[in-house]
């Protein structure tokens, strides 16, 4: 074993990763709330919207205001162990690129987003939309992993510069709905043609390319930025 | 540090935004055409668009200084993110309002949803709007500065990234004023915008140097202050501020 | 890398001149938190296997002194060297070879034990069966599958110490290692975390007799300053005591 040699970032990251999920299946803490929020979220717009179901734009902004209402729950304690338990110190003593935490929290959330999303959209279709609908699965489902990706890697950024302030459940969704509005707005433009009542139509090109691009800068900038978040 | 640093080239630079300001409303009054289709009330676009302009470059500014105080953790460059948020927050203020008269006499409402440059403005501003409450909620001044410039650089990211999405979800209804296809502004009105701009741009750079020097010679009169008191006689407790400490 | 540093670091070198660098060595190490001043001037040389004890009043500047040593947090004057590397600039580098025991036993209530100790080992590049060896040695193997919320807090003190000491560090920094151990405990952790360890060690410790007693070098705080800093052999408790005074 070489006396405290820098340790490489996958194996770090994966490290990471296993941790928060296994804490997460034993909490239970962010998964099974984003759950219940978006649900009870669908069955109260079927009541209170008094439509038999929706279509086009209402449907798929009825769905990803949801959704991102949902990944708050998730980013206010993405980093709560951290704060509270001692472990962004056990990880800044450890010999690894700090960039890893990003890498690995980011991950994380994805992965809730993903867990909540194979539950939330069958829940979503079968309350709110045609009998006819979940046409275009394959859109639908880039659609939502690139979107899921821009929040993860956004969700990641303002989790870990709330979570060191005093006022974390405050701040989290002031400053993350708003940076996350581009992301609803071409996911929700995007979803829509694919629930058209008159049948589903293709997703405009440029959604999707809206979305990546998004991603991408953010995923750059939220990479390059979050050391200083960790450094004192 | 010098002291004239910021107060420099402060006399001339307000005399030109003064000049440029008075003689841009001069020009919108007297010189500048009625607009065919809204009349006089399309004046206030003079005022609303420069506002906006500036407003936002001010914001990414902000963010390009908070860059700069990430890399070289130099304070004076998280002092000027600060103040070119701040001010530019205040011009957009002045932009949404000026927008919102503007909307009400043109198009009878006093805010319009599906018009996709107010409403992306409007995002950005609630968005830096939690600049200060953000400072402010951060007690330790070093993490307080450093947490701020991020903010500061994922925000200056953040205003182009909205507005192309938002433009790309399109209405029509704005006025495109600068579009290439859709304007089609006379060379009267082109000048009187420009030198409008020119003018707000001015006024911006010389109130942030105003509020430069005012904030870097108040640092340097507490730093005598505690100097005077002799550094070991306790501390002199600072009130818990969102503004940089130097 | 580390092969070159291991050797300055086994003992004197073939040309017989005084081997390794010293394990800490600080020159008028300030830090500042605000205005207010935490550390000031402190200035010291720690060799390599020797142990210095920390004392001062609460507030003194003892843990901010102890989490700059192990890079967390960075110097904003004067310079630091810890195991031969500036800091903060070549933090990367040793964080690898310190270990730190804070108030905080830096351990997840949620996990077990093991799972903990195994989730450092990957983060640190340490082979599983140390974590075995370790928990052996403290005595927890058998409340090692129990989540950490569990345990009282004797044991979670010697779970944690398992933490400090997994990828052996050349420099330990203890903040009240011997906190909440029993007697037995105490023993069974001395040759992890004590004088016999071999590690130079930085220890803070309210207990004057008992840290004296283990201490080559004594450094003493008084609202950041360095109060008092001398060889053990020529303190005695008596001087101590005013510092908290």
């Amino acid at each position: 074993m070489s006396a405290g040699a820098p340790v490489p970032t996958r194996a770090v990251v994966a490290a990471l990763i296993r941790k928060d999920l296994r804490l997460e299946l034993r909490t239970r803490e962010s998964v099974p709330a984003m759950l219940l929020f978006s649900i009870s979220t669908f069955v109260l717009f079927h009541f209170g919207l008094d439509a038999r179901s929706l279509e086009g734009d209402m449907a798929a902004g009825v769905l990803w205001v949801t959704l991102l209402f949902a990944s708050v729950l998730a980013i206010n304690r993405l980093f709560v162990a951290e704060r509270e338990e001692g472990g962004f110190d056990g990880f800044l003593l450890a010999p690894v690129d700090r960039t890893a935490l990003f890498l690995a929290k980011a991950t994380v959330l994805f992965c809730f987003l993903v867990a909540v999303e194979l539950a939330a959209v069958p829940a979503f279709a079968v309350l709110l939309l045609e009998p006819s609908a979940l046409p275009g699965l394959p859109e639908l489902c880039l659609l939502l992993l690139l979107a899921d990706a821009g929040i993860a890697v956004v969700g990641t950024l303002v989790g870990a510069l709330a979570v060191q302030t005093r006022a974390r459940d405050l701040i989290v969704p002031l400053l993350a709905l708003p940076l996350m509005i581009p992301v609803v707005i071409a996911a929700a433009r995007g979803t829509a043609p694919l629930w058209l009542e008159a049948g589903a139509e293709a997703v405009p090109g440029r959604w999707p390319a809206i979305l990546g691009l998004y991603d991408l800068v953010f995923g750059l900038l939220a990479y390059a930025v979050f050391d200083y978040l960790l450094d004192e | 540090m010098n002291r004239h640093t910021f107060s420099r080239g402060l006399v001339p630079l307000s005399i030109a935004s003064v000049v440029l300001l008075v003689g841009g409303f001069a020009m919108v009054f007297l010189y500048a055409p009625s607009d065919a289709d809204q009349g006089f009330v399309q004046k206030i676009f003079y005022l609303h668009v420069p506002l906006a302009i500036v407003a936002l470059v001010g914001f990414v500014a902000g963010g390009v200084y908070g860059i700069r105080f990430l890399r070289s953790g130099d304070r004076l460059h998280d002092l000027r993110s600060y103040v070119a948020i701040h001010i530019s927050l205040i011009l957009a203020v002045g932009a949404l309002v000026t927008g919102s008269i503007w909307a009400k006499a043109s198009w009878g409402q006093w805010w319009v949803w599906e018009e996709p440059t107010l409403v992306s403005f409007l995002i950005v501003f609630l968005l830096y709007a939690c600049y200060q409450p953000l400072r402010f909620s951060i007690e330790d001044p070093d993490r307080q500065a450093r947490y701020a410039a991020v903010f500061a650089v994922v925000g200056g990211a953040f205003v182009p990234l909205n507005f192309m999405a938002v433009r790309a979800a399109e209405s029509l209804i704005h006025p495109r004023v600068l579009s290439t296809t859709g304007g089609t502004m006379p060379g009267s009105m082109r000048i009187t915008f420009v030198v409008a701009l020119a003018g707000m741009a001015v006024m911006f750079v010389t109130l942030c140097k105003y509020e430069l020097t005012s904030k870097h010679a108040s640092f340097q009169l507490r730093a005598l202050k505690r100097r005077l008191a002799g550094e070991d006689d306790g501390w002199v407790p600072v009130r818990r501020s969102a503004a940089p400490q130097l | 890398m580390p092969p070159a540093e291991a050797g300055t670091a086994a003992g004197p070198a073939v040309t017989g001149e005084p081997a390794a660098e010293p394990a800490v060595e600080l020159r008028g190490l300030s830090r500042a938190y605000g205005e207010r001043v935490a550390l000031a001037g402190v200035t010291l040389t720690l060799p390599r296997g020797a142990t210095l004890a920390v004392f001062g009043a609460n507030g003194a500047g003892k843990t901010t002194l102890l989490r700059i040593l192990a890079t967390l947090l960075s110097p904003h004057a004067g310079t630091a060297r810890v195991l031969g590397r500036e800091l903060p600039r070549d933090g990367w580098a040793v964080r690898g070879r310190i270990g730190l025991l804070a108030h905080d036993p830096l351990l997840y209530r949620e996990l077990t034990g093991r799972e903990n100790l195994a989730f450092h080992a990957r983060l640190h590049g340490v082979a599983p069966a140390r974590v075995e060896a370790l928990l052996e040695a403290v005595g927890m193997t058998r409340r090692a599958d129990e989540p950490v919320r569990t345990l009282s807090r004797g044991m979670t003190q010697r779970v944690a110490i398992c933490r400090a000491v997994l990828h052996e560090p050349e420099l330990l920094l203890l903040d009240e290692p011997l906190a909440n151990l029993d007697p037995g405990a105490a023993g069974a952790v001395e040759p992890l975390i004590g004088a016999s360890s071999g590690a130079a060690r930085v220890v803070i410790s309210h207990d004057v007799e008992h840290g004296l007693g283990g201490a080559d070098l004594v450094l003493g705080l008084r609202g950041g300053r360095q109060a008092l800093l001398a060889p053990a052999a020529e303190v005695d408790v008596a001087t101590l005591r005013e510092l908290y005074a």
